[in-house]
């Protein structure tokens, strides 16, 4: 690099860091705690290098990522280091540059993100001190850090197998941890040249198995079918849209939906969510195998002038990315869903929760007047008191199993996940047990009559769900849409089964039927084992604890916010609804 | 006798050949012009123009000038300026290949953007009011928005890190200002010749434009008479920086590229200005004294010195300086004509490596920490490798020390906890006490003015490296304070880091530079290197978000208005009763049904029917269904028009 002019440093950098913590969950990425005792057994060195914009103020820079592994990268790896160094080579000798570039080529032996991640702490928050690492190996790095100003974009580049269509295929990741976006114009930039310039065939991530589900299927072509009704009646009604954009577009949103719910970034890129950069992964595919020579040449000059118009693109801005587009949903790389409309869904989903739990409340107040002669009748007004102690109690029951995982870690001596799992299983249940035999009313099971109403139990529960609802679509709202499509139904429909089953109506046990189904939908190892089934993998009844620990595990060492939410909102609700279900009166 | 010599010593000082001119009856103004040429290690050419003009003191009011610019003396006139100087940079200058220790960098590598101070020889209170008036003459002199500096949370009046010290000293930069050939033709405008001819008929616009770096600056500083009824004289500098890198046809990358005047500027130098006093072009190659021997006597090796084995210029210089680091040619332009034009070439035969002298400590700047809250500023020292070599080592207590200063603005939304200063050591962590010697802090105020930061380090000689970080909370800016659009965000200007026990000077082995650029090279200045301009990226809020609550409120309050008032008019009774009475009507669901299908069809309604008042009350409830689709269909509409954007 520094024969074409650009200034070259190393970076070493620990492989390891990702420990689960509980309350690093929503601090920044500065707070990263430095290991004392450092081996250097392991350590990875980035590449880097800069190009000094020529007349440019050194304000701003633009980052091209490659991952690359030194001792076994194969011949794609070494075929996007080769596109990215050949327009590093013609970036150092253009005039139009006005912010500088860096080219990171991060060693991917410890996995791709990790090294991006340790590169950009390093240029954000360096620590002054004295750091072990620098005395390992030969390769001195100290001091040696160079910086170029505050970040503009980034751009991860990796070239992956075959394609499988005849064109070469351009895949876009974008989804960073808690399913934050890159900004919108980004996706779009990248999208236009791909497409209109250099013919590549671009498609974001999406759900498989849904391509080829009939009822979707069916629904898409009622939709086409209204749409052209609509169109006849007046030409002006253009929303008609064919069945198999239809189909697309909701493969797409779903895993869009999936991937920004699950909270962990999608690739490399994002490390620099984290740093309020807007970063994206492209994937590219070639059409031919990488030894062919002949095809390869039109390959690599193509993926090199895309990268060079977006990064022209970039270089040409005057200002930031407009703020307003970080709030989307993908249906396909040049469509999205805006906030405005998205929001309305969950609006409409999330809305029914107080209106339920008011008539409700309404409704167990007077059936408790009715039924006892209460002799607190003057505390009229506290009567949720009970259940809300009872949601409490639940709820503080799913904290403490929330941070569960964290003491189990701490247990000496290797385990496999699944025993880590039943470990963390039996001490659930068993401080289950323990909360419903301490507090009195809790348990499902008690024979007393004169616990707390269900239709009161009920409403103060639905008013949970929907605090914890409303918390999360802030922080992370494809998790609380998501969750809201499950909790809601189960939430509304619960009641209590022994009168259902007493009155052996339809409707009744038909409720009650529809209650046990979502129920057992509802339980997150149940949800997790279902979701597997649809992402196309198959199911293993033994391993699957083990599979939840190590899916459990990957969600808190990315700071998901999902598992917050899966520990402390859709836990106890569930919980609660069982207690509904099971409810004595 | 003795006044004649207390009026000499000034002059003696500050300007040494003027001695002999003194003795004539009259002084005259003078003129001088230089291009001094470079190649840089890292295969560019730095070309360095410098013009002076001096007026001498004299008693006349309301002055005739026969060279001076009349603008800048009426400027010193009018708002009595001691000195002064301003320079607009285009392009970071390299101190790692481009130097750092010599007098052309102390001198001329400057921020990027507009930099401007100013000593002003008026009474304490009155510095203000002329630094303002100050920035507005010169905003209209050079085309720049150099008023942007009169307000005062822009400028800063430093003590002592500036260099200079002097309690009436203002200074400013505007890191953003846009440098093009509208500022460089008002400059050029100051010059007898202009850029007609002489040395600076070579600006041609585009290849100046072209270069790597680029910055003119003007120096000016009043020389006092000493005598009664005198005024004070002007000495007027004024310089243009250029790094141009020379077009090559050879593919070897470790070669030097050979050029000459007309392949870097495409122009030829045909002849001096005539109202020059002295014109000269200097050549001036590093690191070339170690296989040259030290004698030059004979011819013969003169001659080897300009064409040897490893180089050749294309004219014979007039005569070969040798100063403590080089070697410099001068030539004489005089003697160039049309038919004979000076185009001086350098050509490489064999590759050759050198670097420059650096600066004791090389500074970088950069910002910390992520998110929209807060960050810290840290500014790292890296020693050079050349700093055992460089003198200006002080012994404090049989310790061996470096000093430098930091000399740091911050606007007044960088609200900075100067408490949390760390410095770092060789990666330890120094207190306060046992690194700085100095330290000076003015804390910002909002939106009035802005924040100063001096302090002198006091570092031992065998540092690697310094590491000084402070921490600031980002302010909230006025909603009319922000850029009317997206923005790039809020500069921070340059740190200035100097180093005030290490002087660069050019000192030549031969005693008779009569030209100011070479005796400018001769005195002793600061060694001082800029840092980068920070860019902080501040919270944007959504302007469009008080729109929005408006209209949320203001539907809400229709909502809650129309509702009550329904409550308290309507009488449900009453209502009732006259249903009952009129019995049921039919027909209302059907036209309702028409109605829809021409609204969808979206043809007009066709004639309505006679329809009585009492009938449109009989289906009150069909209609207020109505009234609410339509409501929602609006609300739906406006959505859809209102994300569409």
């Amino acid at each position: 690099m520094s024969e074409m002019g650009a200034e070259v440093y190393y970076q070493k950098f620990h492989p390891e860091g990702n420990q689960f913590h509980p309350l690093h969950f929503f601090s920044g990425p500065d707070s990263y705690t430095l290991l004392d005792n450092v081996s250097c057994a392991s350590y990875g060195v980035n590449v880097a290098g800069i190009i000094r914009a020529p007349r440019g103020d050194g304000k701003e820079s633009i980052v091209l990522v490659t991952p690359y592994d030194f001792i076994n990268g194969g011949d794609y790896e070494a075929l996007s280091l080769g596109i990215t160094g050949t327009l590093f080579s013609l970036l150092a000798r253009v005039t139009w540059l006005s912010k500088d570039i860096i080219w990171l080529v991060a060693d991917s032996r410890y996995g791709d993100y990790r090294p991006v991640a340790a590169w950009l702490t390093e240029y954000h928050s360096p620590s002054f001190k004295d750091s072990d690492l620098l005395k390992c190996g030969e390769l001195n790095t100290a001091d040696k850090f160079r910086r170029a100003g505050t970040m503009a974009a980034a751009l991860v580049l990796k070239v992956d197998g075959r394609s499988e269509r005849f064109e070469d295929t351009l895949s876009i990741y974008a989804e960073a941890s808690n399913g934050q976006m890159p900004n919108l114009d980004l996706i779009n930039v990248v999208n236009y040249l791909a497409v209109h310039r250099q013919g590549f065939y671009v498609k974001v991530e999406k759900v498989v198995s849904l391509l080829s589900s009939s009822w979707l299927k069916i629904i898409g072509e009622i939709f086409e079918a209204v749409g052209k009704l609509a169109h006849t009646l007046n030409p002006d009604w253009n929303f008609g849209i064919p069945t198999a954009d239809y189909l697309e577009g909701s493969a797409t949103l779903a895993s869009s939906l999936y991937s920004q719910a699950l909270g962990i970034p999608t690739g490399p890129h994002g490390a620099f969510r984290d740093y309020q950069v807007d970063a994206i992964t492209l994937k590219v595919s070639p059409r031919f195998p990488p030894d062919s020579k002949t095809r390869q040449h039109d390959f690599f000059l193509r993926g090199a002038k895309l990268l060079e118009g977006t990064i022209r693109s970039v270089n040409n801005l005057l200002e930031k990315f407009h703020q307003s587009f970080f709030l989307y949903l993908l249906t396909s790389p040049s469509k999205f869903i805006s906030v405005g409309v998205y929001m309305i869904a969950f609006a409409l989903l999330v809305a029914s929760l107080p209106m339920v739990a008011a008539s409700l409340y309404i409704d167990g107040c007077k059936a408790l007047n009715n039924s006892t002669l209460n002799p607190a009748g003057n505390f009229k007004s506290w009567k949720w008191l009970d259940a809300a102690k009872q949601v409490f109690a639940l709820h503080l029951f799913g904290l403490i199993v929330t941070l569960l995982p964290y003491f189990i870690c701490q247990v000496p001596g290797q385990h496999s996940p699944s025993n880590r799992s039943i470990m963390w299983g039996t001490t659930s249940s068993s401080l289950l047990l323990i909360t419903f035999a301490t507090i009195p009313g809790c348990s499902p099971f008690s024979s007393r009559r004169h616990g707390t109403n269900w239709a009161v139990l009920k409403s103060v529960t639905i008013s949970a769900a929907f605090i914890g609802l409303c918390l999360m679509s802030i922080i992370n709202f494809a998790t609380a849409e998501i969750g809201a499509l499950l909790l809601v139904p189960t939430c509304l429909i619960v009641q209590p089964i022994k009168p259902a089953l007493r009155s052996r109506r339809i409707k009744s046990l038909l409720g009650a039927f529809c209650s046990m189904v979502l129920l057992t939908i509802g339980f997150p190892v149940m949800l997790f084992a279902i979701s597997k089934g649809l992402f196309g993998e198959g199911l293993v009844g033994l391993s699957l604890g083990g599979e939840f620990w190590t899916w459990l595990e990957s969600l808190w060492a990315w700071k998901s916010a999902t598992y917050l939410y899966i520990g402390m909102v859709h836990l106890p609700c569930w919980l609660l609804c069982l207690c509904i279900l099971f409810h004595p009166s | 006798m003795a006044s004649l010599v207390r009026s000499w010593i000034p002059l003696l000082i500050l300007q040494s050949f003027l001695v002999a001119v003194a003795f004539g009856s009259k002084e005259a103004e003078q003129f001088s012009e230089a291009l001094l040429l470079k190649p840089l290690p890292d295969r560019k050419v730095l070309a360095h123009f410098h013009f002076e003009n001096r007026a001498p003191p004299s008693n006349s009011h309301g002055r005739h000038h026969h060279l001076f610019p009349k603008a800048i003396s009426q400027l010193v006139q009018k708002f009595r300026v001691k000195e002064m100087e301003l320079s607009f940079t285009q392009g970071r200058w390299n101190h790692e290949h481009w130097g750092g220790f010599d007098p052309l960098s102390s001198m001329n590598a400057k921020p990027v953007g507009v930099e401007l101070w100013a000593v002003f020889d008026v009474p304490q209170s009155q510095v203000d009011t002329s630094w303002k008036n100050l920035t507005h003459a010169l905003s209209g002199l050079f085309c720049a928005s150099i008023n942007f500096l009169e307000s005062s949370t822009s400028y800063a009046a430093p003590t002592w890190g500036f260099g200079t010290n002097s309690d009436k000293l203002r200074y400013g930069s505007l890191p953003r200002e846009a440098v093009c050939t509208e500022n460089l033709t008002p400059w050029l405008k100051l010059l007898p010749c202009r850029d007609k001819d002489g040395i600076s008929a070579l600006m041609n616009r585009p290849s100046v434009y072209r270069g790597f770096y680029h910055s003119q600056r003007l120096h000016l500083s009043t020389v006092e008479s000493g005598q009664e009824g005198l005024g004070s004289g002007i000495v007027l500098e004024q310089t243009l920086t250029v790094v141009l890198q020379p077009e090559t046809t050879s593919v070897e990358t470790n070669m030097q590229p050979s050029w000459s005047l007309s392949s870097l500027f495409g122009r030829k130098v045909v002849g001096s200005c005539v109202l020059a006093k002295s014109s000269n072009v200097y050549l001036q190659l590093e690191g070339r004294l170690g296989h040259e021997s030290k004698n030059v006597d004979t011819e013969i090796e003169a001659h080897k010195l300009w064409k040897n084995a490893d180089f050749d210029l294309s004219l014979k210089p007039d005569r070969v300086l040798r100063e403590s680091s080089g070697l410099l040619f001068i030539f004489d332009i005089d003697k160039s004509s049309d038919s004979e034009p000076f185009d001086l070439g350098l050509n490489w035969k064999l590759p050759s490596k050198w670097s420059c002298q650096q600066a004791p400590l090389q500074a970088s700047r950069f910002l910390m920490g992520s998110g929209n809250e807060r960050g810290a500023i840290a500014i790292l020292l890296k020693a050079t490798e050349s700093q055992e070599k460089l003198p200006g080592r002080e012994l404090t207590d049989g310790r061996c020390t470096i000093k430098a200063n930091i000399f740091q603005i911050f606007p007044w939304y960088i609200k900075v906890y100067y408490h949390t200063l760390q410095i770092f050591v060789d990666q330890q962590q120094k207190t306060d006490s046992e690194v700085l010697k100095k330290i000076n802090v003015s804390p910002s105020t909002d939106k009035v003015s802005s924040g100063m930061l001096e302090m002198m380090l006091e570092l031992p000689c065998e540092v690697k490296s310094a590491a000084i970080s402070i921490e600031y909370d980002k302010g909230f800016l006025h909603i009319d304070e922000y850029p009317p659009d997206a923005n790039q965000g809020f500069d921070i200007p340059s740190a200035l880091i100097s180093f005030p026990s290490h002087h660069a000077s050019l000192d030549f082995q031969e005693e008779l530079s009569k030209s100011p650029l070479l005796s400018s090279f001769k005195e002793k200045s600061l060694v001082r290197s800029y840092t980068e301009v920070l860019l902080v990226p501040l919270t944007t809020p959504d302007f469009s978000m008080p729109y929005n609550v408006i209209t949320i409120t203001c539907t809400i309050f229709a909502l809650y208005f129309g509702s009550l008032l329904n409550v308290l008019r309507r009488r449900i009774g009453e209502e009732e009763r006259f249903l009952k009475s009129q019995g049921k009507k039919t027909g209302g669901v059907k036209q309702l049904l028409l109605r829809l299908t021409a609204k969808i069809r979206g043809r007009p309604i066709e004639a309505p029917s006679s329809e009585s008042p009492a009938a449109e009350s009989s289906f009150l409830s069909t209609k207020l269904i109505f009234k609410i689709i339509l409501i929602a269909g609006a609300a739906a509409a406006w959505q859809y028009f209102s994300t569409d954007k």
